[in-house]
């Protein structure tokens, strides 16, 4: 029994139905425009939501065979084939529950966050558009069409963060964001043109069986020096999961993209774009297996962002931004887990970060609201009793995120821990470290958040009279309220509740199946020699015995010394905080400063960029185009008409004489010449 | 005296003058003169013609040009006032130039033609007479047969020369007084003579009265 | 007796004299005319003597069709040096050079 080619084209394209009606027709229907967006496209996303369940139900419980056909040819040139086409297996449906869920959830949550906002069918066609591009991501069948969806939803992704595009921060951040993206694609298609180079084609399921025949090729750079395929091909794509997911040295991008409203910080900065990347190896399995060297690599840089961006997070004021390090922290810990071969723990992590990142944005979120979009948490506090709902659900997210056991981020995140510990692979050992030393620094941030944000003393003010209109947040003064906080609209809160269940138990159902019961089937291969899960697997006695064993383990120790020293400093000796920050100032400049990775980039490449451009401009446009090409040719013209002009003097005798002369010439060649 | 021996003699006289006339063209300082110069050139040559057989064309030449093109050129040469020394100057400074170029041009083309080889080639016997009519009769049939239609096409480049000529030189005189007939063809009684309707207007019988009998009073 | 060099040397002498002519005079356009008279009437003594040298006819005609187009050019030409007199008041070549470059 098969999938049915029409529910899967219904699942992709309903969202871009929504988008079109919400983006095209709402417009022209006056103020009922914006009910007809929000109901079209919720109304879409449920059809495909309750069609991807459909279909995770039938490739787990109903038996259904992985799907994998191309509906229609592109273009094709020689050999090569560029088609549209569906691969849906395990590894697809999970992915299109989740985005299609969030996603939904984000949907409704927007009718509340936007509700004012002038931009509102704008928004519900974009969140649409980004769905559909993100189903045409996951169920791609081929290296062009995964391309697509990639390059689709850094448009929207890019659209969204300036989406309130008067504001010049925003423009900045969403052009920071697409030229830092463009870095990472350029990776990205150099790497799909190395796969054509060396498979000679496009389609998964023909590469990835031709995979292993790259052993042993190499790629001539230099006379002496010679790189492995694999290793290239590995790499270059990577470099565009680095973009797409915000690895360091390109991570600079994705603190700034809170720039844009937060349901899409939620929807494509949290939970679904960014992790495309990881979606992208996790599905490229057969080719990185093929390259130890890569699989280090990609070690190595998710230590790095696991570790040294959520330090940064320790120092932000911002609530969104310190949610934003800790999703970079978090896609580390995604990355440290493809490094080590353990591609269905980075999914399976995929999975639960989505639901309890998205919940804790979606929270922060709702803090903003009920602080007239205020976020600087310095002026906040004591929220606990003016929004319990989002007090509680901002816990449990919180829980999950510090990997507390039973929670669903305590699976995915102590399995990863645990394989890293196991793995032989080079640069395991600093991997180990860093995760081990990130659980403690994703509680600390965490901790502090929620005390700073819900706990302690109320550090902002309630003026009755202080005029508040909507539009003049960004100028009003900081910690002065026009009316008390209250908890959000059902519209916010639902959500939040619907994201907390997942948050909570999602892990405890599936981390049997999903981790260690290879569930994940012919989606992801791992070579035998390179699997630590399955090493990890026979320790594993099910989800309760994982848990209570946790309790003991280091990770969790960690993240109750860092509730412990938290709970000191933000509730019982607030002052502390700033003699901490004053003891270690140069340690919490350079946190703050990023490490001063904006800096060295701009001063790199920006400006090396900029350079060029002057170069070009100054030299190769002015000088030599408009220089030499346009007004030289003028000028060859006009020079050359001044020498000639000389020639006609306008007096007939001289006419007549170079007519004569040219007789005599002619008469005198033949003489000298002619037969 | 040999035929032949006289033919030569009048040849190289003829000749002479022809060359000696062209020449004097070029350098003769009156205009007038050099056109009389012209003249005699273009007479001599008709008799070096004649000397060829080419008896009709020899007359044409004396008739069309000496009668006509020569005379228009005498009419234009006097009706303009040109100023003739004026019209010399520089005469003696390009005159090496001239004598140079036409020097080697000469012996270009002396060189090319190959005197000495043509120079054996007897001219043969006169053609028209070969054929048994006169030089006359001999070029009309071809002209009027073969050459029909270049002959009117000669006609009318005459003819279109002759309209060029009055075109360019006709003056529309200011100020002259002519009739034009289509104006007088086209001309409307209504533009010349308007007819208006007035009321009748009777005068005051009293008025009369008085006016008459104050007439009538003395 | 008469050959056909005679005849073609003394072509070539008339068009020589009418091509020194026109170097000479710089100045009056009349004798310019006359000079390029002169080279037709050295271009129809060859016609001439070629056309008696072949027994051919077209020669002749070709002279009277070189006749007619002479006397059409004259005609032309003195018109257009009448009304050259009449708006600029010279035939000075020297002083027509509107064509300057």
């Amino acid at each position: 029994m098969g999938l049915s080619t029409s529910v899967l084209l219904t699942i992709a394209l309903a969202p871009l139905l929504g988008s079109l009606v919400a983006g095209f027709v709402s417009p022209f229907l006056g103020r009922a425009g914006r009910a007809v967006a929000h109901t079209v496209t919720i109304a879409c996303m449920i059809v495909s939501v309750a069609l991807s369940f459909h279909v995770l139900y039938q490739l787990t419980v109903g038996g259904a065979d992985n799907y994998n056909q191309n509906l229609y040819t592109w273009f094709q040139i020689g050999q090569v084939n560029a088609s549209v086409g569906f691969m849906v297996d395990r590894l697809t449906a999970m992915m299109l529950v989740v985005v299609g869920f969030v996603s939904l959830v984000v949907h409704l949550y927007t009718i509340g966050y936007m509700r004012d906002d002038p931009g509102y069918t704008r928004f519900f066609s974009y969140i649409s558009l980004f769905t559909f591009s993100m189903f045409m991501l996951v169920m791609s069948n081929n290296f062009m069409q995964l391309f697509f969806g990639w390059e689709a939803v850094g448009l929207v992704s890019y659209l969204l963060i300036g989406f309130w595009y008067k504001r010049p921060t925003a423009i900045f951040a969403n052009l920071k964001a697409f030229l830092v993206n463009r870095v990472g694609d350029f990776g990205f298609l150099l790497g799909i043109a190395a796969v054509l180079t060396f498979l000679h084609t496009l389609d998964y399921a023909s590469a990835f069986s031709a995979a292993p025949g790259l052993a042993g090729q190499t790629l001539q750079i230099t006379a002496n020096t010679q790189w492995d395929a694999a290793t290239v091909i590995c790499i270059l794509l990577f470099v565009g999961a680095m973009g797409k997911s915000a690895q360091v040295p390109l991570h600079v991008w994705l603190p700034d993209s809170m720039e844009g409203p937060t349901p899409i910080s939620a929807l494509i900065h949290a939970a679904t774009m960014v992790t495309a990347g990881i979606f992208m190896v996790a599905r490229m399995s057969p080719l990185f297996e093929m390259s130890s060297t890569a699989l280090s690599f990609v070690l190595v840089i998710g230590a790095t962002t696991a570790l040294f961006t959520g330090l940064i997070g320790i120092v932000q004021n911002d609530i969104k931004r310190v949610v934003a390090y800790s999703t970079l922290s978090q896609l580390g810990y995604m990355t440290v887990a493809l490094g080590v071969s353990m591609y269905s723990g980075a999914v399976f992590h995929l999975m639960t970060h989505a639901f309890f990142k998205a919940l804790l944005f979606l929270g922060a979120g709702s803090v903003i609201i009920a602080m007239h979009h205020e976020q600087d948490m310095r002026y906040m506090g004591g929220l606990r009793k003016y929004m319990p709902i989002t007090w509680i659900t901002m816990w449990i997210g919180s829980l999950a995120l510090v990997a507390v056991p039973f929670t669903s981020g305590f699976y995915s995140k102590d399995a990863i821990i645990e394989a890293v510990g196991l793995s032989h692979r080079w640069g395991a050992n600093y991997a180990y470290f860093c995760v081990m030393a990130g659980a403690l620094v994703t509680g600390l941030y965490t901790f502090r958040q929620m005390y700073l944000t819900f706990h302690g003393k109320e550090r902002f003010t309630v003026v009755a009279s202080h005029g508040h209109g909507h539009d003049d947040h960004d100028h009003h003064e900081p910690g002065v309220l026009a009316h008390a906080p209250k908890e959000s609209p059902w519209v916010v809160t639902v959500p939040l509740v619907l994201l907390a269940i997942p948050s909570l138990l999602i892990g405890y159902v599936t981390v049997a199946p999903m981790l260690f019961g290879n569930w994940f089937g012919s989606a992801i291969h791992v070579d035998e020699a390179n699997n630590v899960l399955a090493e990890l697997g026979q320790e594993f006695h099910g989800a309760a015995v994982m848990a209570l064993h946790g309790f003991t383990q280091l990770p969790f120790l960690l993240v109750v010394a860092a509730f412990v020293i938290c709970t000191y400093i933000y509730v019982f000796n607030p002052a502390l905080a700033g003699r901490i920050k004053q003891a270690l100032k140069p340690l919490w400049t350079v946190l703050d400063r990023k490490y001063w990775a904006d800096e060295v980039e701009y001063a790199l490449f920006a400006s090396g960029g900029q350079k060029m451009g002057r170069l070009f401009w100054k030299f190769s446009d002015a000088g030599v185009i408009d220089g030499v090409a346009v007004n030289g040719s003028v000028r060859l013209v006009h020079r050359g008409a001044a020498l000639l002009r000389r020639l006609q003097t306008g007096y007939l005798y001289h006419y007549a004489f170079a007519m004569i002369i040219g007789v005599i010439v002619l008469f005198g060649g033949y003489r000298l010449f002619g037969n | 005296m040999n035929p032949q021996t006289l033919q030569i003699i009048c040849f190289y006289a003829f000749s002479l003058v022809t060359v000696a006339a062209a020449l004097s063209v070029i350098t003769l300082k009156n205009t007038v003169h050099a056109v009389l110069a012209l003249v005699l050139t273009f007479f001599s040559a008709a008799c070096l013609w004649m000397l060829l057989d080419a008896e009709f064309l020899a007359l044409a030449l004396v008739v069309v040009y000496v009668g006509a093109v020569m005379v228009l050129f005498l009419f234009v040469v006097m009706m303009l006032d040109i100023d003739l020394e004026k019209m010399h100057e520089g005469f003696v400074k390009f005159l090496p130039v001239g004598v140079i170029v036409a020097i080697v041009m000469l012996v270009e083309m002396l060189g090319l033609i190959g005197v000495w080889a043509m120079h054996a080639r007897d001219l043969g016997a006169d053609p028209a007479a070969v054929a048994g009519m006169s030089n006359t009769a001999w070029l009309g049939q071809a002209l009027y047969t073969k050459f029909l239609l270049p002959f009117e096409v000669a006609a009318l480049v005459l003819t279109v020369g002759l309209v060029a000529a009055v075109a360019l030189t006709l003056r529309e005189r200011r100020g002259a007084r002519y009739e034009s007939a289509s104006r007088q063809v086209r001309v409307d009684p209504r533009d010349r003579v308007r007819i208006v309707k007035m009321d009748a207007v009777r005068p005051t019988p009293a008025a009369a009265d008085e006016g008459t009998a104050g007439e009538s009073k003395p | 007796m008469i050959s056909l060099a005679h005849y073609i040397v003394l072509g070539a002498v008339l068009f020589c004299i009418a091509v020194a002519g026109l170097f000479i005079n710089r100045k009056n356009v009349i004798v310019l005319l006359m000079s390029i008279e002169l080279m037709l009437l050295a271009v129809n003594m060859n016609f001439v003597a070629f056309s008696r040298f072949l027994g051919d006819v077209s020669g002749q005609v070709f002279v009277f069709f070189i006749l007619t187009v002479a006397a059409a050019e004259a005609a032309v030409g003195l018109a257009i040096l009448v009304l050259l007199f009449r708006t600029r008041s010279t035939i000075n070549i020297a002083d027509i050079d509107s064509m300057k470059g």
